[in-house]
């Protein structure tokens, strides 16, 4: 098997990782896609601290500026942080649950094909001129009177892209509902699964009120309806409901895997027991419940009310709770453990005070009466950036460092990790601490440049200064991913030696199968009960059989196609807004739609069974796949 | 012999048990068409009925409707069901939520 992998040529690759069903290759699909995007946002953001390095510099106009801070809030939420996420999930939940893959590997490909196509969209409007301007929230009444094309790159990019994002959440969910591992009941399950389990279902409940008002905003654009023209009758203000009553949720459905993400390593490297299992899950849940009663904390200057916004900032409070709860654990986990200092664990002891600070500012925002003084401020900028960069940023840097061998069999450089770690944990301090003086001096946030003699100057420089150090810092880690890929040296099963969960039972990587036999669980921390009792491998559940493997499929790239070519018709349909209608658009449109649909019917109608490995070439076979023997 | 007697008993337990729910579809079928006709009804004469009753008239027999689409069709109350519906009740409470906050701080 490896011997002939070895040999094949980039075509005989390229065509695998284009029709993989394999979450396993998936989850490199997402690391490859999310990475490339979350360059793509990390450069738009350089050239943002480009432009505010000092006063009334001209680096780019105020047109420019506009476009590139929407671009890069919405590639950093939608392209870069929510991919790479999955890249991990998809990597590693099946195996933690001990299932061969995820409940539906054909929509798991499709999945990421939506997102890549959908994000390819989105970023083709830099080519083809107007990028959207509204900023990532994109709030009707201003983005129904941008000109130029750069909405609707908005709109029909994250509506594809969106898609493809509810479809892996439900996968996640199907798979960790009924997947599991005999003996793998809910409440034996890493936490890593358990916040991808309810990452998803926010998923499931946040993404629909997205997807509706999205299709609002581009029939108003290019269907010339009405829902949020108000002088025709529309509300423009329910564009900002839905879209928090997504939006909300959407930064719980990033934290949460990041939670994950922290909870394993700290446990992996204090060698211990996560600290308060069952009050973790507790929390995690709660935190999900209560992420859908407080969206309008972002509304409060919109005036809804003193009652509506008190009820608001009491729910917004209350979230603080079960966060803390987390917090108190995760110190309670680390001590009286035997700590290890590795890279993941750096940046885990590095989150723990900046998301504290994170929340704390979230509070301060949630007092509504103090929100009219920091709404649009840079203490917003500030406060997001520390929940987002020091939360989730940080858990996949260091998720990339913990799980890079058992996604790809070698160990990223501890050395250089160390130096990418300080250099962006200082620079992400450097840049965003003092963003919240900048916001209570009187910047306001979304300015394309300030003037000088007002106090601002000397904030914004070190601002600036802070995200070159994180640029070089991510430079470094590309270095260090380039040197170890060259390098090539397989590490074993159990590269950091602590691994508790079941991915680490099996090679790095995982052969195509995962386990050979499933596994049999019988406690938290699967693989640390065998090991302590001196087992090498997992106890399996079942005797080896025949294993059932679905077969790899072009078609979700086709459906994902079709939709993307859709997708220009739509756009240049006569009716739209910006009035550049092309004859050609409608059968473009109708081609795309065919495409895709029919596709989807020759797959519904030709039956595709999978095919079986069969025992005896299982019994040959070299990989343990989890079993000792 | 055991075996079988018991195995007997199972399968005509669970036979009159399908007669059973089969009764119970084939009512809630019925009830559902009266439904339905009754709020056409309700809507065609509309010099009898004034509008703002017929409306949470129309959305309350829906709401039956659903109910019973769900529990006697697609057998919600069974062994196996609680995660889905575990699910569908997150949605309807999600979405009742937002409803409400519409009804009364969008449109006040
Ligand atoms: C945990 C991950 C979190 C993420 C990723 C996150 C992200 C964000 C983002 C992106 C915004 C900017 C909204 C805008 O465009 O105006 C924001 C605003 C806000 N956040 Fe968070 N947040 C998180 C946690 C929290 C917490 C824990 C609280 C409170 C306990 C909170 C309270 C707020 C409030 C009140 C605002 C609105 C401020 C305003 O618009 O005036 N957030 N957050
Ligand atoms: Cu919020």
């Amino acid at each position: 098997m490896s011997s002939i992998a070895e040999k094949r040529s980039v075509g005989a690759v390229l065509w695998e990782y284009l029709t993989t069903v394999d979450h396993k290759k998936i989850a490199h699909l997402y690391l490859f896609g999310g990475g490339f995007f979350f360059l793509l946002g990390g450069i738009e953001a350089l050239l943002i601290r480009i432009q505010l390095l000092k006063p009334q510099f001209g680096f780019m106009s105020e047109e420019t500026f506009n476009e590139m801070f929407t671009m890069h809030g919405t590639t950093m939420i939608f392209l870069a942080a929510m991919p790479l996420l999955f890249a991990l999930m998809n990597a590693v939940v099946p195996l933690q649950i001990g299932a061969r893959d995820v409940a539906f590997p054909f929509l798991n490909s499709l999945g990421f094909w939506l997102f890549f196509f959908g994000g390819v969209f989105l970023n083709l409007a830099w080519i083809f001129g107007d990028a959207p301007d509204a900023g990532w929230t994109s709030y009707a009444s201003l983005s129904l009177f941008s000109e130029g094309h750069g909405i609707d790159y908005y709109t029909l990019g994250l509506q594809i892209s969106g898609f493809g994002t509810l479809i892996s959440g439900i996968n996640f969910l199907v798979t960790i509902i009924n997947m599991r591992a005999p003996g793998m009941t809910f409440m034996r399950m890493p936490m890593l699964t358990w916040t991808t389990f309810i990452a998803s279902s926010l998923i499931l409940f946040a993404f629909p009120p997205l997807t509706a008002s999205i299709f609002f905003l581009m029939f108003d654009r290019l269907f010339t309806t009405n829902f949020f023209d108000v002088t025709a009758g529309g509300n423009t203000i329910i564009w900002e409901h839905f879209f928090w009553i997504f939006g909300h949720p959407e930064v719980y459905i990033l934290i949460l895997p990041s939670f994950g993400i922290f909870s394993e390593i700290i446990s992996t490297f204090s060698r211990k027991r996560l600290f308060g299992y069952s009050s973790m899950v507790f929390a995690t849940i709660l935190i999900g419940f209560l992420g859908f009663m407080v969206w309008a904390h972002h509304m409060f200057t919109t005036g809804l009310g003193n009652v509506a916004n008190a009820i608001f900032a009491v729910a917004t409070m209350a979230i603080a709770v079960p966060t803390g709860i987390k917090i108190f654990n995760w110190l309670l986990t680390m001590w009286g453990g035997s700590i290890k200092i590795t890279v993941p664990m750096l940046y885990a002891l590095g989150f723990i005070p900046s998301f504290v600070i994170g929340g704390v500012t979230g509070v301060m925002q949630g007092i509504a009466p103090l929100d009219y003084q920091l709404h649009d401020t840079y203490f917003i900028v500030a406060h997001f950036h520390y929940v987002i960069v020091g939360g989730v940023v940080f858990a996949l840097l260091a998720g990339a460092h913990f799980y890079w061998p058992k996604m790809f069999g070698t160990m990223l450089s501890e050395r250089l990790g160390y130096i990418t770690f300080v250099l962006f944990f200082i620079g992400f301090h450097l840049t965003f601490f003092i963003q919240h003086f900048l916001g209570l001096w009187g910047m306001p946030r979304r300015v394309a440049t300030f003037l000088s003699g007002q106090g601002l100057d000397m904030g914004n420089f070190i601002s600036s200064i802070g995200a070159f150090m994180m640029g070089i810092a991510i430079v470094i880690m590309l270095v260090n991913i380039v040197i170890t890929t060259v390098k090539n040296q397989k590490v074993g099963n159990d590269p950091w030696e602590d691994g508790r969960t079941m991915e680490w039972a099996l090679e790095s990587p995982p052969v195509y199968y995962n386990f050979k036999q499933t596994p049999f669980v019988r406690g938290i921390d699967t693989y640390w009960i065998e090991k302590m009792e001196g087992n090498k491998g997992l106890t399996p559940a079942e005797p080896l059989d025949d294993i059932h493997m679905p077969n790899n499929t072009i078609m979700p790239v086709i459906i994902s196609l079709g939709l993307f070519i859709a997708a220009f018709g739509m756009m240049y349909n006569p009716m739209n807004q910006v009035g550049d209608g092309k004859p050609w658009a409608i059968p473009v449109l109708i081609i795309g739609l065919c495409i895709t649909f029919g596709t989807m019917l020759i797959r519904s109608i030709k039956d595709d069974h999978g095919y079986h490995i069969p025992k005896e070439e299982l019994m040959n076979d070299k990989h343990k796949g989890g079993i000792a023997s | 012999m055991e075996n079988n007697s018991v195995h007997r008993t199972s399968v005509e337990y669970r036979r009159k048990k399908s007669a059973k729910e089969m009764r119970n579809q084939f009512l809630t079928f019925i009830l559902m068409i009266f439904f339905t006709v009754i709020s056409f009804v309700s809507v065609a004469y509309n010099d009898l009925f004034p509008s703002n009753f017929v409306a949470p008239f129309i959305l309350l027999l829906a709401g039956i409707q659903v109910i019973f689409q769900l529990y006697y069709f697609m057998h919600a109350s069974h062994k196996g069901h609680e995660m889905p519906m575990f699910f569908m009740y997150s949605g309807v409470f999600a979405a009742f939520l937002t409803i409400l906050a519409f009804l009364t701080i969008v449109w006040w």
